[in-house]
């Protein structure tokens, strides 16, 4: 009910990918490794057009576009099917825990006021901030601040959630709490596309991994066989690097 | 050399001040449309609509560029030459209209700074739930631009009250034409223009302890 076809994007002379293709089922949840500067976070940011592809085709949902032709109105209706957490959590600072959630509820949804903020507080509650309604994220924690951002996704009742490395910019002591509720909406079958270094995460998790590195899909296949039995040279070279670091 | 009249100031004051309201209220009005007329033109400079920007960008330079005296003459004596239905423009409507030009000027490029300097993380959150770019202004960049840039748009306030005197050139009876009017009369030029000066900066003080108290509770924003 997720298709990538053909995605293709270049900035400039640079060419990060040349054809992409990748499928979600519902409730699939895919969880993307690969090198740094591989295109991973272009990736995400294509298929809700924070970066505009140059080719391939969007399926999401009953939506279905061509990059090359999409309309405005195509892409604002493809945004309200996808919704994004942020590595550094990007919630609005003029804004409550509350109004984050609420926001788009509100603005995009065109839901009234009141309902809106009444599912906000049912989503902070599930978030495990229902004390902090009414704080601003510059008074909150970083794994609180990232709690929010997916607060703000799941209120856009998305097809898929995109989740560009949610806790990297994190303080340790944080991570586990973001992992949890993260954990916590796999459970519920939320669809999700994850980049991620958190191998743990990914094995416990993913249904999926994909392994991506220079700008192409390497290999995917569920964790217990990606992770013990890569197939491709560059996959076991990653995950031999990776695992190294995580040990140490 | 002859001592102050101080019996002459003490009398001018009350006269002088029941010309105040008229100063304030061009400045007012001329601040509210400035504010307006300035968010329009930054937004457009940031969002690079084509044409537009070109224009905003001629309009800044022109406005910024030519003394605020020199735009007054040219609103109040020249245009009405050239448009002819403006004949009946009077000198308080052509101050206003000076005071928004010129200010609204000076006033884009400061929100225009402060919109930039906003995180780019929020734009692209506000994106990705699907909010359109006069949504993400209106509701997350301008909130968060106007207080960046409060300050100094107080600043531009507090010079606009104190341009205001240029509308006795128009033939406005505000604060400094009522002053004029007197020196004229008593030959005490000293004495009244020192009255009206103590005036402007008394009000000037005050405004600034507004701005004082102001910027303190902004810096409290968003803080909870
Ligand atoms: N806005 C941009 N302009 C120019 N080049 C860009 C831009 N964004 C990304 N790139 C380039 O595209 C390539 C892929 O970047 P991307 O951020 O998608 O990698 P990544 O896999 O997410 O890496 P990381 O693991 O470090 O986050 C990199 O070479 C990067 O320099
Ligand atoms: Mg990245």
């Amino acid at each position: 009910m997720i298709e990538l076809k053909g995605i293709r994007k270049q900035f400039g002379n640079h060419v990060v990918f040349n054809d992409i293709d990748l499928q979600l089922e519902r409730g699939e949840i895919i969880v993307i490794v690969g090198p740094s500067g591989t295109g991973k976070s272009t990736l995400l940011r294509c298929i809700n057009f924070l970066e505009t592809p140059d080719a391939g085709q969007l399926t999401v949902g009953d939506l279905n576009l061509d990059a090359t032709t999409a309309t405005r109105d195509q892409i604002l209706a493809l945004r309200r099917r996808t919704a994004f957490v942020f590595q550094n959590y990007a919630l609005f600072a003029n804004k409550t825990a509350l109004q984050n959630i609420a926001e788009g509820m509100i603005v995009v949804d065109g839901i009234a006021k009141r309902e809106a903020y009444a599912r906000a507080r049912e989503i902070l509650g599930r978030i495990g901030l229902a004390d902090k309604a009414d704080a601003y994220p510059a008074a909150l924690s970083g794994g609180q601040q990232q709690r929010v951002g997916i607060g703000r996704a799941m209120a856009a009742n998305a097809d898929v959630i995109l989740f560009d490395e949610p806790t990297s910019s994190l303080d340790p002591q944080w991570v586990e709490e973001v992992l949890g509720l993260m954990k916590q909406l796999a459970a519920e079958h939320q669809t999700m596309i994850v980049v991620t270094h958190e191998m743990q995460f990914a094995r416990e998790v993913a249904d999926r991994v994909v392994f991506m590195d220079q700008g192409s899909i390497i290999e995917q296949a569920p964790p217990s066989e990606l992770f013990s039995r890569p197939k491709d040279g560059r996959t076991q070279q990653f995950l031999r690097k990776i695992l190294a670091a995580n040990k140490s | 050399m002859h001592a102050l009249d101080i019996d002459y100031m003490l009398g001018l004051v009350p006269i002088l001040l029941s010309y105040l309201p008229l100063t304030l209220e061009m400045a007012a009005a001329g601040m509210a449309c400035a504010l307006v007329l300035a968010c329009l033109l930054a937004v457009i400079r940031v969002s690079r609509v084509p044409g537009l920007n070109a224009f905003a960008l001629l309009f800044i330079s022109f406005f910024r560029g030519t003394p605020l005296l020199v735009q007054l003459f040219l609103f109040y004596y020249g245009l009405p030459q050239v448009l002819t239905f403006l004949v009946a423009i009077n000198g308080v409507t052509a101050t206003i209209l000076g005071l928004t030009l010129h200010f609204s000027a000076y006033m884009a490029e400061s929100i225009r700074a402060a919109i930039v300097g906003i995180d780019r993380s929020q734009t692209e959150a506000a994106l990705s739930i699907g909010m359109t770019r006069a949504q993400l202004m209106r509701r997350i960049v301008l909130p968060q631009a106007t207080r960046v840039a409060t300050p100094t748009l107080m600043n531009y306030f507090i010079d606009m009250i104190k341009s205001t005197s240029l509308a006795f050139t128009l033939g406005v009876t505000e604060l400094m034409g009522a002053t004029q009017k007197e020196a004229a009369g008593s030959f005490l030029y000293f004495e009244a223009f020192l009255v009206v000066a103590v005036i402007y900066w008394i009000v000037v003080e005050a405004l600034s302890w507004v701005q004082k108290w102001l910027e303190q509770r902004l810096n409290r924003a968003y803080q909870r």
